[in-house]
């Protein structure tokens, strides 16, 4: 069972299935590959932009970005 | 190494340190900051090795040679040799930060298939050691067959290293595709090359694997592309292309990015280890910095007390710099036999120049506390937190840095909207951002509080000034986002931006770098403004001096100010003053600004304040001088205050018209820097004019409108 990564907000580490979509290539540049694991920390004040730690460094991502990343 | 001259380019990711290394090798002072962009564009040094003097360009940083931004499209086009005829770089010092391999040395291998001879530094080794992270440097020049360097930028023992490791190189290039792409991924990028980049494009041999990547894997290609004429037969060599990569069951979209990564990970999976499972400090403050609660409120209240003090405690500086020019003002006035010289030096120039930099303890302030905040490492959480809100007005997260940056001068924060990805967010930005208070409205804004708002407290400690004072810049920024919601309903691209930005950690900021930048920013003010006042006030001084004319001997003894010497003074002066060429011009333009309270003095102001907003102080200062009695002490807003109409005796100056001038200093457009910078951003004449006109109409408009209103109201 997959779900996308703009859906968990609960902190808490995932691995990435597969990404997809149209911010598909700079995601992939940053690192967020099929098999890497995110760590999701927390959520801006509005709910979005999410913070996530990747490959041990702190990126950011819009609702947009999120939805592109698919996870287990 | 042969006793050649080379041009060395620094690369890397945004935030890893180049600046700071092109600093350490060039003894250049450029700007360094712990938020990713702080470089927008190249910045070019000389380093002398052993008697060659080589040239050291600072790029900005960028995480993939697959550029997006104007940013990283600069970094680019340097490396391959496209910029502005230039020659390509003959070796790239790539800037990798230690902390973070994977993702640095990704645009390291992209740069190394480029065919540039390339020496790799593995920066901020201290801040790696901190956190457990162990690189093994020489695995990873092993792996990549380059030399590899662990250096800590600060050091000067490294950057002597640094230097050798320039001086001995071979400036042999490292073999391309060395992360050896699989059988059909290789195949495709042949194909391409072969087919069109070759016959049909007119790029250098060495970018010919990555624009054939960038084609294979990027359907969103650029737009030189678009506009190609045989686009169509491109279109058909790359369907091709990915046709074979996807029988061979890869993903053409992934497959480069996937094969490059795996090629890092061998280098760095014994190369380096990691414990980042501890809770660093970095992270602890985030907790506090970036919460849904206390976030945003900690933005508002650090902006607060950012302008509670640059209005306080500059203060006890600012009344120094008073009493030094009235010193030199008397000195001058006494030493220099009476005459021309001696009221254009005293009247003209040194009043002038005494508006003016008075204001300096405050600008310096400021830039001390925007340093320190781009230093530690705030500016990017503060984009993080605020991105919800911006969105909600049309504007960006991004959008953030430079406006606070716009506090200081809008100039460099127009220039720092270059990391806003959509052109229309970035447009947006640039036409909103002249509404944050600019350091120049501070001396106006000063000068009018103090002379017209009450020196009180409210609720027993906000000062009253204070209050008024942070009331303006709210004021700025509330406009700034109204005209931006009201810009995104008519220019949109609908398009949803891409909001992928890495935090760095904390970091104190580097005090040596903060000071540095406060003087500085102050000299430049003091240079850039002296330049101005002193040929205007030069020229004003004579304008509102000329023609001579004798004072009626009614007006010397008008019985409504004989009540104190200083009024039939001030009166005989503005007798003087109201019939000179300056003063005729100024009652020329009075029925325009009347209706906003302004009298013609005001007006000569205003017009040269056109040139730069901090220029009217100095200006009100010459024009309140000439024909004073020498000697004089009485300060320029005392001046004000006592100002009276001859005719009714009516103090020209009201709280009411001093509100009414402040406001639209707070909104017209009166800057000629900002409006060149504008031309330069958006290459048209277009928005500047559209700049000009709409932030000057509406500052006419709401001053009208305050000014009747509260006349109205009774005030
Ligand atoms: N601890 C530590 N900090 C460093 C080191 N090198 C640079 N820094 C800090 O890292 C931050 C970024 O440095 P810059 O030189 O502005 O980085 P840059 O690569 O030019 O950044 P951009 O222009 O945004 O691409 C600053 O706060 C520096 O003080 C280092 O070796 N150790
Ligand atoms: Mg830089």
């Amino acid at each position: 069972m997959s779900t996308l990564l703009s859906e968990h907000k609960q902190p808490g580490k995932k691995r990435i299935i597969n990404i997809k979509g149209a911010n598909a290539p700079r995601l992939l540049e940053m690192g967020l590959l099929p098999g890497t694991t995110v760590e999701i920390i927390r959520s801006a004040p509005l709910g979005f932009p999410i913070e996530i730690k990747v490959r041990g460094y702190l990126l950011t991502l819009r609702k947009e970005e999120a939805e592109c990343v698919e996870i287990e | 190494m042969k006793n050649q001259s080379l041009t060395i380019a620094l690369v890397g990711n945004p935030n890893t340190g180049k600046s700071t290394i092109f600093n350490a090798l060039t003894g250049l002072k450029q700007k360094v900051g712990n938020y990713p962009g702080v470089t927008v564009e190249r910045k070019t040094g000389f380093l002398n090795l052993n008697g060659v003097q080589h040239k050291i360009i600072d790029l900005p940083g960028t995480y993939s040679l697959n550029h997006k931004k104007i940013d990283e499209r600069i970094a680019y086009q340097t490396l391959i040799g496209e910029y502005q005829h230039e020659q390509t770089p003959d070796l790239a010092v790539l800037v990798l930060d230690a902390t973070n391999l994977d993702r640095n040395l990704y645009l390291a291998t992209q740069v190394m298939d480029l065919e540039i001879p390339v020496i790799v530094l593995l920066n901020m080794s201290d801040l790696a050691e901190e956190r457990g992270i162990k690189n093994d440097a020489d695995k990873i020049q092993k792996q990549l067959g380059v030399p590899v360097l662990p250096i800590i930028a600060k050091n000067k023992k490294d950057i002597e290293q640094v230097k050798q490791a320039i001086a001995k190189h071979d400036l042999k290039p490292p073999a391309p595709l060395r992360w050896k792409p699989e059988e059909s991924l290789s195949n495709a990028i042949n194909e391409i090359t072969e087919n069109w980049l070759k016959p049909h494009t007119n790029l250098p041999n060495r970018a010919y694997p990555i624009e054939a990547l960038r084609l294979i894997s990027d359907n969103q290609v650029p737009d030189d592309f678009h506009n190609h004429p045989r686009k169509e037969v491109a279109q058909e060599i790359i369907a091709n292309a990915q046709a074979e990569i996807e029988r061979a069951g890869k993903n053409p979209a992934a497959a480069e990015v996937m094969a490059r990564y795996d090629f890092i990970e061998s280098c760095t999976k014994n190369g380096s280890t990691r414990q980042d499972e501890a809770e660093t400090t970095s992270d602890k403050i985030d907790a506090v910095v970036t919460h849904k609660v206390f976030g945003p409120i900690l933005f508002v209240a650090i902006l607060l007390l950012m302008f509670q003090a640059i209005f306080s405690w500059a203060e006890p500086f600012m009344n120094l710099i008073d009493l030094f020019f009235v010193h030199a003002g008397n000195t001058v006035a006494e030493t220099l036999p009476p005459g021309i010289l001696n009221d254009l030096l005293v009247e003209g120039v040194i009043a002038g120049l005494a508006g003016v930099i008075i204001f300096l303890p405050q600008i310096m302030f400021l830039f001390f506390f925007i340093s320190i905040l781009e230093g530690t490492g705030y500016m990017a959480r503060a984009a993080f937190v605020m991105d919800g809100f911006m969105t909600r007005i049309g504007l960006h997260g991004r959008s953030v840095v430079p406006l606070i940056s716009g506090f200081a001068c809008a100039v460099p924060g127009i220039m720092a909207t270059r990391t806003i990805e959509s052109w229309s967010d970035r447009l947006i930005t640039i036409m909103v951002l002249p509404f944050m208070a600019c350091s120049a409205r501070l001396p106006v804004y000063a000068l009018m509080i103090s002379a017209f708002v009450p020196n009180e407290n409210v609720l027993g400690f906000i000062s009253l000034q204070g209050l008024t004072f942070f009331g303006l810049y709210i004021f700025g920024i509330v406009m700034a986002i109204a005209a931006a919601w009201v810009m995104k309903l008519f220019y949109s691209d609908g398009s949803s931006t891409p909001f992928m930005m890495e935090l760095p950690s904390y970091k104190m900021p580097k005090w040596s770098a903060v000071f540095y930048n406060m003087f500085e920013r102050g000299w430049i003010f003091v240079k850039e403004a002296g330049k101005i006042i002193m040929a205007i006030s030069v020229v004003l001084w004579f304008l509102a001096s000329y023609p001579k004319v004798d004072v009626p001997p009614e007006i010397a003894n008008n019985p409504a100010t004989t009540e104190a010497s200083f009024n039939a003074q001030q009166s005989a002066s503005s007798y003087k003053l109201k019939h000179s060429y300056a003063g005729q011009f100024g009652r020329f333009i009075e029925p325009a600004i009347e209706p906003l309270g302004f009298d013609w003095k005001i007006g000569i102001g205003l017009l040269t304040s056109f040139a730069a907003r901090e220029v009217m102080v100095g200006t009100l200062n010459t024009i309140y001088s000439v024909g004073e009695e020498k000697g004089s002490v009485v300060t320029l807003q005392e001046k004000l205050i006592k100002d009276k109409d001859p005719e009714t005796g009516e103090p020209i100056f009201t709280t009411l018209s001093a509100i009414s001038l402040m406001i639209f200093f707070a909104l017209a457009m009166q800057c000629m820097s900002t409006l060149a910078i504008v031309r330069r951003e958006t290459n048209s004449w277009k928005w500047p004019i559209v700049m000009f006109t709409y932030m000057t109409t509406l500052a006419y408009i709401c001053s009208l409108v305050v000014y009747q209103g509260g006349l109205a109201l009774g005030y």
